[in-house]
């Protein structure tokens, strides 16, 4: 593997990142603090509920949260050590498509329906390869589609032609063809059905090997997590409540209440029970935070500090917790953390 | 493709007929009659109805409309006028043009006015062209075409004396009614392009470019524009009918000679085959250009184009 | 609460939801200037209407004086007086009763025919759509002012024939309108559901349909007022307005016309009635729009 102008190989470092949203009406606290950690050929999975602030994150990282109302409030997110957040706009838009790429939820819009497949899929290469002759482009998109499963004479189709599924590959594709060192996959398969599903993840896994490209997994399903990443950071109401190896968060001891609640819930096809266990209650209102940790109004195992103070973490290794019952507990170390392969 | 073009063109066919209908039923409910109003008052009834036997106006309105329908089809025969005696075609043919030069000059007008305008107001949104841009097309979509008219003619006839009043001799004749048709449209055109370039500013597809690296440029000029302009497309065509409109209101402030001051004169005096002669033709224009319309959207959306064409297999 | 679907904004829900809808819609209303604007000048403009004729009477519309014959404005005469000698200012007054009296039922009456053709040829579909927007398309390629023309003719200028004429001309709007709306909304999954459970077409279309449309018709319609307005000023420019003595703007600006040399106020007033009347109406439906589709608005 290529060694990087960084010392310890990282291709993604986000910093006590805060991103809110802000209108005429209020102030939305999308994401509070986190801090995570991709190394070259790693995948990171970020598990939430929707609102958690996992698309913000994701947006925040190509600098393409909305205009008029998105900002970084605070933090910084690095790439290969280079911040992000200092780059002109135009440095920016070399990274995007070409050294970051970002495949999106809703395969349906996110296409243009007046240019072909072939079109998007060359202009991506295009852009970021203008020496490029023409030929050699057609070539590009050609091996891209071939190597998404698509028919290479489809290029000259439009993106009404294809299903769902096939137009996810599509995106893929688009997001792969300039081979680059991180891909950020928000959702990717939320809006195919399961078999689909099975067929896209293992395509982006195939590729992943081959191209050695990192990963920033983003889901709401722990079976794709469990699947496909390396690494895992639960969220929650805009902040990393547990993160650590997939063994560390699916079968290590001490887990976050709210993971606790998360695994609970998924339904078992070996046991036999009349009802689900949901987590009780609703994430909190995310202009109108609690104070201390975000959880507590829905944690069973509340304690009072929890109600005023925010957790600390708790490493253990490579596992850390942000929760009070494990303060004070050997490992536990004051300040930042959080993040896997500290 | 061609299929479905022949289609609409065959439809011209039940339009005419339509119109045809329509207005010999409204004129059938209206009161008096062409001889009547054109002879006057004081003409003894026998006289009347002579004229109007004479014209073939007194026969029940249903035969009417079948004979004309079928000197129409078959003869190329648009009837005689009752008030000249003339064949109407010739009498309707040049000023049918002279309306036909306004509506498309108003057209030409209001779009290269509205739509760049529109345009840049979207991609700039709130800086002083946009603002500025806004506010007066705002405005103007409330001045109706005859109230511009007449500012029109009190400032650059009256006033300054730069243009005729009235009559069209030469292309200056052209100038007051085209502005006054096309400005209000151009408003329209302005606003409709600003929504429609806005919408598409929000749609997904947009951030996929965006996050593939492309420049603003890009993806406002190839991505955002193209699925902008689709409705705006269908929207010019449709502004020809309201044009039309504007036409006829202009013909009369400005005594222009042209088709639309042709019929209102000839409603009152019930000159039947010329009003209808001349609806058909315009309705036949309005058509054609609505089909056109059609096929230029389905050359560009490619949606709608695998709507018309059956591939095989 | 709001979904996108095709880039067009549809309520979710169903209508039982629909008070707290109503005053969130308010309230992002009060919150655009212009909106209010266009609302305080029609307020403005509804009392000085409803009120003034208390205290100015018909007769001094309509009485000829030709002692004040092209009178510039004065205290007596707040707009001047006419070629008549009749008074501007009562004219004005009184041409706007009729005016918008016409409008507002023209409108009214439009809304209904065309939304429930509207309505039936986008939820039945196949031969009843396709002939009743066929016949629409035939009928709207006559240009609309010799259609009205005819029709005023034929029936006589009176205020009720005058709102006969324009509802004809203006109910293909919501005919349109109405027939996208309700064929996107039956593509809703919740109007699956309800036939799912078992409601039958009507129950469908009172529950479901008309009200997640009723914000696009109720934009339109006040964008519509605004355009009969204009639409029947034009009518009456070109005489076929209610018949003399009845003030009406755009009457009065036809007979503007001799008079243009010396006594352009003759032409200002009624102008500046039409103008600022319709800005208002498009500036509170300009609000409506956006507070009704509140992801547009950046």
């Amino acid at each position: 593997m290529e060694v990087k102008n960084n010392n310890n190989n990282s291709i993604l470092e986000i910093d006590d990142l805060e991103v809110i949203y802000k209108t005429d009406l209020e102030t939305v606290k999308a994401v509070n603090g986190i801090n995570l950690k991709i190394r070259k050929g790693e995948t990171c999975g970020l598990v939430g509920e929707t609102g958690a602030g996992k698309t913000t994150t994701a947006l925040s990282i190509l600098r393409l949260l909305p205009e008029n109302t998105g900002r970084i409030a605070g933090g910084d997110i690095k790439f290969k050590g280079k911040s992000l957040l200092d780059m002109s706009p135009e440095e920016m838009r070399n990274v995007r498509g070409n050294s970051i790429s970002m495949v999106f939820q809703d395969p349906m819009s996110a296409l243009n329906p007046v240019y072909t497949v072939g079109d998007q899929i060359g202009e991506a290469i295009k852009l970021h390869n203008p020496q490029l002759a023409k030929e050699e482009v057609e070539k590009r998109v050609e091996e891209m589609l071939e190597l998404v499963g698509i028919v290479a004479s489809r290029k000259n189709d439009y993106p009404h032609q294809f299903s769902g599924g096939m137009k996810q590959r599509v995106v893929i594709a688009i997001a792969l063809c300039c081979e680059p060192d991180l891909l950020i996959a928000d959702e990717p398969t939320t809006a195919l059905d399961v078999t689909i599903q099975a067929q896209v993840l293992a395509m982006i896994a195939n590729l992943r090997e081959r191209l050695g490209t990192s990963m920033l997994m983003i889901t709401h399903d722990l079976g794709v997590v469990a699947k496909t990443c390396d690494n895992v950071c639960i969220m929650y109401a805009g902040k990393i409540v547990e993160a650590g190896t997939i063994e560390d968060v699916f079968s290590g001891m001490k887990h976050h209440p709210y993971t606790e609640g998360l695994f609970a819930s998924i339904p078992n096809i070996k046991t036999k029970s009349s009802r689900l266990k949901p987590i009780k209650g609703l994430m909190p209102d995310p202009t109108n935070l609690p104070q201390g940790c975000a959880f507590y109004p829905r944690c069973e195992k509340c304690m009072d500090v929890c109600k005023t103070i925010p957790p600390e973490a708790y490493h253990n290794g490579t596992h850390s917790i942000f929760c009070h019952q494990y303060a004070n507990q050997a490992g536990s170390v004051e300040g930042k953390g959080g993040a896997p392969n500290e | 493709m061609s299929k479905y073009v022949i289609k609409r063109i065959l439809f011209l066919i039940p339009t005419v007929i339509g119109v045809t209908l329509i207005i010999y039923f409204v004129m059938n409910l209206t009161p008096g009659n062409p001889a009547r109003a054109i002879l006057g008052t004081g003409v003894p009834q026998a006289d009347i109805d002579a004229y109007n036997h004479a014209i073939g106006y007194d026969l029940p309105f249903l035969q009417k409309f079948v004979n004309y329908l079928v000197n129409m089809f078959f003869h190329g025969d648009f009837g005689i006028s009752y008030v000249t005696k003339q064949p109407v075609f010739q009498e309707i043919w040049p000023r049918y043009i002279v309306t036909m030069k306004l509506a498309f000059t108003g057209m030409i007008v209001s779009t290269i006015i509205g739509i760049p305008l529109g345009i840049c107001a979207a991609v700039k949104q709130y800086s002083v062209t946009d603002t500025v841009s806004s506010l007066i097309s705002f405005l103007l979509a409330a001045v109706p075409t005859f109230v511009l008219g007449l500012v029109l003619l009190f400032v650059f006839s009256l006033k300054l004396g730069w243009l005729p009043s009235y009559g069209i001799t030469d292309w200056t004749g052209y100038i007051m009614p085209v502005l006054a048709i096309s400005i209000p449209i151009a408003a329209q055109n302005f606003r409709f392009t600003k929504s429609s370039m806005l919408d598409a500013i929000h749609q997904d597809y947009v951030r996929t470019a965006r996050a593939k690296g492309a420049t603003e440029k890009v993806v406002i000029w190839k991505h955002v524009l193209k699925n902008a302009l689709l409705p705006v497309i269908t929207q010019i065509g449709m502004n020809l009918g309201l044009l039309l409109c504007g036409a006829v209101v202009a013909e009369q402030l400005f005594s222009v000679q042209g088709i639309g001051s042709l019929i209102v004169s000839r409603i009152t005096l019930k000159d039947e085959p010329v009003i209808i002669a001349g609806t058909i033709l315009i309705s036949i224009c309005f058509t054609i250009v609505m089909l056109m319309v059609d096929i230029i959207y389905a050359f560009i959306d490619p949606r709608i184009r695998a709507k018309y064409t059956k591939k095989r297999g | 609460m709001f979904k996108k679907k095709n880039s067009k904004m549809t309520l979710e829900g169903n209508a039982y939801q629909g008070q707290g809808k109503i005053k969130e819609i308010w309230r992002r209303l009060k919150k655009n200037r212009g909106a209010m604007i266009g609302l305080l000048m029609l307020c403005i403009m509804g009392v000085v209407l409803l009120i003034v004729p208390l205290f100015v009477s018909y007769e001094s519309a309509v009485t000829q004086d030709f002692s004040q014959m092209l009178a510039k404005p004065t205290k007596e005469h707040i707009f001047g007086n006419d070629g008549y000698g009749r008074d501007i200012f009562a004219r004005i007054i009184y041409g706007g009763r009729t005016s918008v009296g016409i409008a507002l039922l023209a409108t009214f009456f439009s809304c209904i025919v065309g939304s429930v053709l509207g309505a039936i040829a986008g939820y039945f579909g196949n031969a009843v759509d396709n002939i009743i927007m066929r016949a629409l398309d035939i009928f709207m390629s006559v240009p609309d002012i010799l259609f009205t023309m005819a029709v005023v003719y034929a029936l006589g200028a009176s205020f009720t024939n005058l709102i006969v004429a324009l509802t004809l001309a203006y109910f293909t709007n919501y005919v349109r309108l109405v027939r996208s709306e309700v064929l996107t909304l039956s593509e809703q999954d919740y109007v699956e559901a309800s036939r799912a459970g078992g409601a039958n077409s009507m129950r469908i279309i009172l529950s479901h349909i008309i009200p997640n449309s009723i914000g696009v018709i109720i934009v339109n319609t006040t964008m519509n007022v605004a355009k009969i307005i204009l639409y029947e000023s034009t009518l009456s420019f070109l005489g076929l307005g209610m018949p003399s003595p009845q003030p009406e703007w755009g009457q009065m600006l036809s007979e503007s016309r001799e008079f243009m040399r010396n006594a352009p106020h003759l032409m200002i007033f009624p102008a500046l009635a039409i103008v600022i009347t319709a800005c208002s109406i498009n500036l509170l439906g300009d609000g409506l729009r956006d507070s009704l589709d509140p992801h547009l608005k950046s």
